[in-house]
């Protein structure tokens, strides 16, 4: 590894058995971890001297038409001060659980991006504080569209879609945390509190 | 206008269906004075989802100028509007809202689908694109276009208006309420599913099945 771009370098020197493998493509380093040992590397490279990747730019995932091939799961990493990218990813073997551990404890910019993962792939972040679904309603029955085994206009009929949208209780997408009235809840209207409680999500203190 | 027979709502022999109450000189005055007031103070409820929510904001500025036709004032609460709008892309999860802005809306009501995707679900013939709103809540009038002009949309108000003059006040039918139903729909299953249908290229979309 001569030529390997600097972070690859450093990467190595650190973390000599957790790097299985690195190319560049189109001018971006990609490096390839054990799962294992993701969250140890993604960290030293938020912190140490030299990498500072101190901005995540995207989590996401990328299933391939090859059933042989693993589910990606993708750390796009960006070091503001530097001026400087670098891409990590995961193999996730598909017969294995789709686990990985979530890195919300470094970046908490990974707090929507892991819930879209889980909601499109279904790879659960281990340690995500709050891992529900964020584009799908919370109780779609359907599964996870972006996997390839998900039929284009999903599993259940026209019918059976409409009707489960309709049944479904619009304020139950909210929880009372993201519209931050969770300290007026006991100033509400005693009818109000009764049907903010009723959402799906159930509880409330 | 011949004579019908109350008993039966069936007139003249020739199987023209009229309604039980016969329309006569009083109630066919008060039908164009209600349906000339109304048709020409329609309060439009903007449900704008995509770039249809464009063209219809052009629609309402001065250049084409929608209180030309008595839509002077974009009602944002269903309580005070009378026809709603249904601009772009309707997702599922944006179904149960529609339904019930429709239902918060008071009588005499009416809807546009402004619209390919509103209309058909468009290109979106995917998992999460309600196909046509229509299998939501009732439609009046569909004005097709992706997305339609703004001369597109204003014909569409125009054809909503030629409707409502033909309106009678004896017909009952018009002001019912169409709810959703024990079954979870307004619609029967089969209907939905028939209104919901693959055409065109869409039909050669389904790689993963």
């Amino acid at each position: 590894m001569t030529n390997a771009p600097p972070s690859v370098a450093a990467l190595r020197a650190q973390f000599a058995d957790a790097v299985t493998r690195h190319l560049v493509s189109c001018g971006d380093t990609v490096v390839y971890v054990e799962r294992d040992r993701a969250h140890d590397v993604l960290a030293w490279l938020k912190d140490a001297p030299g990498q500072q990747f101190d901005y995540l730019t995207d989590v996401t995932a990328v299933e391939y038409r090859d059933p042989e091939r693993p589910v990606e799961v993708v750390w796009q990493l960006r070091s503001l001060g530097r001026k400087a990218d670098l891409r990590l990813k995961v193999e996730l073997d598909k017969g294995g659980p789709l686990e990985v551990r979530s890195v919300y404890d470094l970046w908490r910019g990974a707090d929507w991006l892991e819930r879209e993962v889980y909601d499109m792939f279904g790879i659960t972040f281990v340690g995500h504080p709050d891992l529900r679904r964020i584009l799908m309603w919370e109780t779609y029955a359907e599964g996870f569209p972006l996997r390839k085994d998900f039929p284009l206009r999903g599993h259940f009929s026209r019918a059976e879609q409409t009707r489960q949208a309709l049944a479904a209780n619009p304020e139950a997408h909210y929880s009372m945390e993201e519209l931050s009235i969770a300290e007026a809840y006991d100033e509400l209207p005693a009818d109000m509190r009764e049907r903010l409680a009723r959402g799906e999500r159930g509880f409330l203190k | 206008m011949g004579l019908s027979d109350p008993a039966t709502g069936f007139g003249g022999g020739d199987g023209t269906t009229v309604s039980p109450v016969s329309p006569n000189w009083v109630t066919t005055r008060l039908d164009f004075l209600t349906n000339w007031a109304r048709s020409n103070s329609l309060w439009p409820m903007p449900f704008g989802t995509a770039c249809c929510a464009i063209e219809f904001m052009a629609t309402a500025a001065s250049r084409f100028d929608l209180a030309r036709f008595g839509m002077e004032r974009m009602s944002f609460s269903p309580r005070q509007a009378d026809v709603l709008i249904c601009a772009g892309r309707l997702p599922f999860k944006l179904a149960p809202v529609i339904r019930r802005i429709w239902d918060q809306m008071p009588q005499p009501k009416w809807s546009i689908s402004m619209g390919a995707c509103a209309s058909s679900g468009g290109i979106f013939d995917n998992y999460s694109m309600v196909q046509g709103i229509d299998t939501i809540i009732p439609v009046d009038v569909y004005v097709p276009g992706c997305p339609p002009r703004p001369e597109g949309l204003i014909y569409g108000i125009r054809l909503l208006q030629k409707k409502i003059m033909g309106e009678s006040i004896t017909d009952d039918m018009l002001r019912d309420e169409k709810l959703v139903g024990p079954s979870g729909l307004f619609l029967p299953a089969d209907r939905v599913d028939e209104l919901s249908e693959p055409f065109g290229n869409s039909v050669h979309q389904t790689r993963s099945t």
